[in-house]
């Protein structure tokens, strides 16, 4: 009986409360050997580094005092979630932060692994681990300074629980940067008709218009889970240059920063600190008199 | 780059074939290889501290440039309408000396390897999912291994880096030699002017080095060059003097032609016609100042690869008579350093081809004008045919004439 016991533990994740979907899996695992050639099939997160890495880099800087020339991340914690290949990882290495990459796709760890063990500083500033969100939660609680969840939340299965796990591995005032795409008409026929049936700028089958996030929903979500959100910018992505730039509109693609309270946060956020608060006053009334 | 604030975590080696130069006060002599440092490369130089010990050293400034035909009275002059210095004349030991001890000052990010020579590249494969190392590997002549993730080649004109990475270059021997020399003036002067006249055989520049002593680049033929080299001091001298006053090579139907043209335009702009100042005589040389190198032209189809940039000479080479050279090498360090800095902030790998394409764009467009209008005025002022005597004469008067031409070159 035991052991069959231990056998049912093993794999408490596979079922229905996982954010990761395994249709998802599968598309990426087919492309996982492509993510370093930067003129193939990912040569639009490549390009899109260049606003993203300024991004999450300028936000950290401006809320932070220290400064440290050559290293602008020193001493910062990053946990990448969907690190693909790494892509992300690397420069935010490269920048000084100590980075924890996961992504539920065996093949895309290993790439990554591969790619960062020729760099002798990025090997020992990036760890990565073949791991779903929820995985790391128990032991990651409150260990993070920063989440990023870029090009992620359009593929996973439940955003909330997502968002609800992303706080309870980030530090209190901690940040998340999520990038993704907005489900509108415009999203439908430049994001799926035209990049990836027409002009092949995302491999075909990547995304899913049901799935796409609009920004007005993921901030509802971020908010009632403890989050503030400071930032939401607008992408654009030319297919003519190849680059990305920031525009005023967040009907496509947009990037987003959000702060999650430095209260503790409970299970039951509302009730809480007035409970306490009464106790107290309750404890110190009982002992002054 | 050692003085980038980007760069402050990274390591950057030198390779450097030639041993340790450093001065503390210069000799006496001066040396026989000067540049013409424009204003934009004094900035650069400046912007990592070494502009300061070039000013401590020795430097010449000059306020103005004139350049004539000896085929007729055609003359531009160039100078800046607020008398400031137009560029400075340095001996390329003095800004040896100034990087020398800037390097040291950032010698715990930049190593440099004294009497060095690298005997092997090894370039990364193109392939994506190798288990190779996917950056530059060097082997030096004495066994030392170096890996990299950008190489820079600034080795000259005969690159090795280029040749190694099978860069194509487009190149033509020129049939010329320049022979240099350090001369002494007859008398002193103020001696803030560059001076150059176009003879047939080639272009003879006469640059300030101080109130009495002026460096000599004479461009002519091989044989005309070595014959220079031969002959005694005093002879020398008196081909100098010569070549910048004598006036066998007018013709006077250039000669009234050229006086036609010139009341046209004083009728039409009166400023138009500047005064022609004589160049100072040369009294003696150096004793053993005189030397020759050959010239050529030269560049790069591409002066970028996946890790491998090409800087200065490796990647463009120019006739020394628009005195530009060693200037469009700064202006690609610029450059490039301005675009490895932006990298570097971004986390970017440093051999990146994305950013490494932007310095090819922005340098090219700006060096093939520049190379290309050289090369066509060394062709145009090579000839005695009375057309293109004619031709180039007008235009050189129309274009003293034309401030805003003038100003653009």
């Amino acid at each position: 009986q035991l052991s069959l016991f231990r056998f049912t533990l093993k794999r408490p994740f596979s079922t229905s409360h996982s954010s990761v979907d395994s249709k998802e899996m599968k598309k990426f695992q087919l492309l996982a050997h492509k993510w370093w050639d930067e003129e193939g099939e990912y040569a639009a997160l490549h390009s899109m580094n260049d606003i993203r890495v300024p991004f999450i880099r300028d936000s950290l800087l401006s809320m932070s005092n220290n400064y440290h020339p050559g290293n602008p991340l020193s001493g910062i914690k990053i946990l990448d979630v969907g690190c693909g290949g790494g892509l992300l990882s690397e420069p935010l290495g490269r920048l000084g932060a100590s980075v924890t990459g996961i992504d539920p796709v065996e093949d895309n760890i290993r790439t990554a692994d591969r790619h960062k063990s020729f760099d002798p500083v990025l090997a020992k500033r990036i760890q990565y681990k073949c791991s779903s969100l929820e995985e790391i939660v128990e032991e990651s609680m409150e260990t993070f300074d920063v989440i990023v969840a870029s090009e992620v939340v359009e593929h996973v299965a439940d955003l909330e629980t997502f968002i609800k796990c992303c706080s309870q591995v980030l530090k209190p005032e901690g940040s998340l940067f999520i990038t993704t795409i907005n489900k509108t008409q415009l999203s439908y026929v430049l994001g799926i008709v035209v990049a990836e049936k027409m002009m092949g700028i995302v491999p075909e089958g990547t995304h899913e218009w049901e799935k796409f996030v609009p920004p007005e929903e993921l901030e509802r979500l971020l908010e009632s889970n403890g989050f503030s959100v400071r930032t939401v910018k607008g992408m654009l992505y030319n297919p003519l240059s190849g680059s990305w730039g920031w525009m005023e509109s967040t009907s496509l693609n947009y990037a987003l920063h959000a702060v999650k309270s430095g209260a503790r946060v409970r299970s039951h956020a509302t009730d809480a600190p007035s409970e306490t608060d009464v106790q107290q006053r309750s404890a110190t009334a009982g002992t002054a008199g | 780059l050692g003085h980038d604030i980007h760069f402050h975590d990274k390591k950057i080696a030198l390779l450097e074939a030639g041993p340790r130069k450093e001065y503390d006060h210069m000799p006496d002599s001066y040396s026989n290889r000067v540049s013409s440092i424009s204003p934009g490369s004094a900035t650069l130089l400046s912007s990592c501290g070494a502009w300061d010990h070039v000013c401590s050293l020795r430097l010449k400034p000059f306020r103005r440039m004139q350049v004539w035909d000896a085929c007729s009275e055609a003359m531009i002059v160039f100078e800046k309408d607020d008398l400031d210095d137009m560029g400075y004349i340095v001996e390329n030991d003095v800004v040896m000396s100034a990087l020398t001890k800037q390097l040291d000052a950032v010698a715990d990010r930049v190593e440099v390897f004294y009497r060095s020579r690298a005997v092997r590249y090894t370039w990364p494969l193109p392939s994506h999912s190798c288990d190779t190392s996917p950056w530059v590997q060097v082997e030096l002549a004495d066994g030392r291994r170096l890996q990299t993730k950008l190489l820079i080649g600034a080795d000259g004109h005969n690159s090795v880096v280029r040749k190694e990475a099978e860069i194509k270059n487009i190149e033509h021997h020129y049939d010329q030699s320049a022979v240099v020399a350090t001369l002494h003036l007859s008398e002193a002067t103020d001696n803030n002017v560059a001076w150059q006249r176009f003879l047939p055989t080639g272009p003879i520049a006469l640059l300030p080095l101080s109130d009495t002593a002026s460096s000599l680049v004479w461009s002519t033929s091989h044989d005309h060059a070595s014959e220079l080299l031969a002959m005694d001091e005093e002879s020398f001298v008196d081909s100098i003097n010569s070549a910048f006053w004598s006036n066998i090579n007018h013709t006077d139907f250039i000669d009234t032609a050229g006086a036609m043209f010139r009341s046209a335009i004083s009728l039409l702009k009166p400023s138009g016609t500047a005064v022609r100042q004589l160049p100072p005589s040369v009294a003696k040389v150096d004793p053993e100042s005189r030397a020759m190198f050959p010239l050529g032209m030269g560049h790069a189809t591409e002066y970028v690869q996946h890790r491998v940039a090409l800087i200065g000479d490796a990647a463009h080479r120019v006739h020394p008579l628009a005195g530009q050279g060693v200037n469009l090498g700064f202006g690609d360090i610029a450059c490039l350093a301005h675009h490895l800095s932006a990298a570097a902030f971004n986390g970017s790998d440093l051999g990146s081809l994305k950013h490494l394409l932007k310095f090819e764009t922005e340098r090219q467009r700006h060096n093939i004008s520049l190379i290309a209008a050289t090369d066509a005025l060394k062709r145009l002022y090579s000839t005695t045919l009375t057309p293109l005597v004619l031709l180039r004469t007008w235009g050189l008067q129309a274009t003293n004439a034309l401030p805003p031409v003038k100003v653009r070159i």
